[in-house]
């Protein structure tokens, strides 16, 4: 009997979600707002990313049915997010032995991996909106919790929440600049046309 | 040419249903996990859970500020307001303690009836004896008026089943103290924690007070 041994980026995506999820590292990230928002979420979705490049092209043509040019999976992203935005959301997940293994499981399998699916088959329009609308909402959260003068989270002090809050302004300024960036000088479909054929659509 | 093109309607049709549901699906999410739009943080939303539900509260054994035994189950029968501090909190106690003194003085008269009673809890018992409450009290108010005790949990498990009945979050900060979700609860006669409020809401809650108590 030959060992199966998995994809590449199964693989690293293991790697990473048990990196993030040792106790050490999970008491540390989560132990501060700003690092659980700005360091566990994101490297959490990266996982799920990473297993997008396992995706069976099978698969994928199959999800593309239901998900002309990657739209439903953005809704999906977008949903997903919106839930693990809510402060009560991220308070629960800290306190709570059950939401926390939803956040883990969601976050790279319901975020991560159908960014991953679908953002390569976005077209350029689709893909501004999400961007704009993706930096706009870090100026929304950041400008919130730098401003709010109560807590919103229970768990966390608000010197920590206005220290989230300044990060996440400087860091949708910083998306702002490098999206102005590609308007003016790049083109935002360039890396995605030679990875995947975009229309599954059959050319007669 | 036909066929390609049906091909990209039907795609186009079945991304709009399925992201049609999952938005639809995604709203309702959302309403459950916000009490339908109503409680987006956590604070919001034990105000909003007890206002829907009162919660029992556990008859956990406290030692007050003159070293007297008693549980939240012997004050059966009055008002409670219940706020949660540590004696040597530099913040948020000290508006506590200060409403709590004033609230002494404007209930002076349901309180001398025996039918509202104010009661502060330690969340931090080993550092606050009962000597260390009697002056956490004394700081506050010029005299014992009768109406407001100092307690802490006599247990480390009775002072956690305690935050967690009231729904009360206790972090350390940096410097050695701790961060908490300061509010005044209200609990009724039957022992049930039926309000909370602000601090510094005191019109409100004496109003919500007077309105019970005319009943």
């Amino acid at each position: 009997m030959t060992r199966k041994r998995w994809p590449v980026p199964v693989r690293r995506a293991a790697l990473l979600v048990l990196v993030l999820l040792a106790p050490p590292v999970r008491h540390g990230l989560e132990a501060t707002m700003t690092a659980q928002m700005l360091v566990q979420l994101p490297l959490l979705a990266a996982a799920g990313w990473l297993l997008s490049g396992a995706v069976p092209p099978r698969v994928l043509a199959r999800v593309e049915r239901w998900s002309h040019r990657g739209f439903t999976g953005l809704v999906l992203v977008t949903v997903t997010a919106a839930f693990w935005m809510l402060p009560r959301s991220l308070d629960a997940a800290t306190s709570h032995t059950l939401i926390s293994v939803a956040k883990c499981l969601s976050v790279p399998l319901l975020i991560g991996l159908p960014f991953g699916v679908s953002w390569p088959r976005m077209g350029f329009v689709v893909r501004g909106v999400f961007l704009v609308e993706f930096v706009a909402s870090f100026f929304r959260l950041g400008w919130l919790y730098l401003i709010s003068p109560i807590r919103l989270c229970n768990n966390y002090a608000l010197g920590d929440q206005q220290r989230l809050g300044g990060s996440m302004l400087a860091i949708g300024g910083g998306l702002l600049v490098w999206l102005a960036w590609k308007l003016v000088w790049g083109r935002f479909e360039s890396y995605s046309s030679t990875q995947v054929h975009s229309s599954p659509v059959p050319q007669q | 040419m036909r066929a390609g093109i049906d091909a990209a309607w039907t795609a186009v049709l079945r991304t709009s249903l399925a992201s049609g549901a999952l938005l639809l699906a995604g709203g309702v999410a959302l309403a459950a996990a916000t009490d339908g739009f109503q409680a987006f943080t956590t604070e919001t939303a034990r105000r909003v859970a007890v206002r829907r539900q009162p919660a029992d509260l556990p008859a956990v054994a406290l030692e007050n500020q003159s070293g007297a035994r008693f549980t939240l189950a012997d004050l059966r029968g009055k008002w409670l307001l219940v706020d949660f501090i540590y004696t040597r909190c530099p913040s948020f106690c000290t508006v506590l303690g200060g409403d709590f003194a004033q609230l002494e003085r404007q209930l002076a008269g349901p309180i001398a009836q025996g039918r509202v009673q104010l009661l502060s809890i330690s969340f931090d018992p080993t550092q606050d004896p009962p000597a260390e409450l009697a002056a956490y009290l004394r700081r506050f108010r010029g005299r014992d008026m009768g109406g407001w005790q100092a307690a802490r949990p006599l247990t480390a498990d009775g002072l956690r089943s305690l935050t967690a009945a009231f729904g009360v979050t206790v972090i350390r900060d940096r410097l050695g103290g701790y961060t908490h979700n300061a509010a005044i609860h209200l609990v009724d006669p039957e022992g049930r924690l039926v309000d909370i409020f602000d601090l510094g809401d005191l019109d409100q809650l004496r109003g919500a007070i007077e309105r019970k108590l005319s009943r």
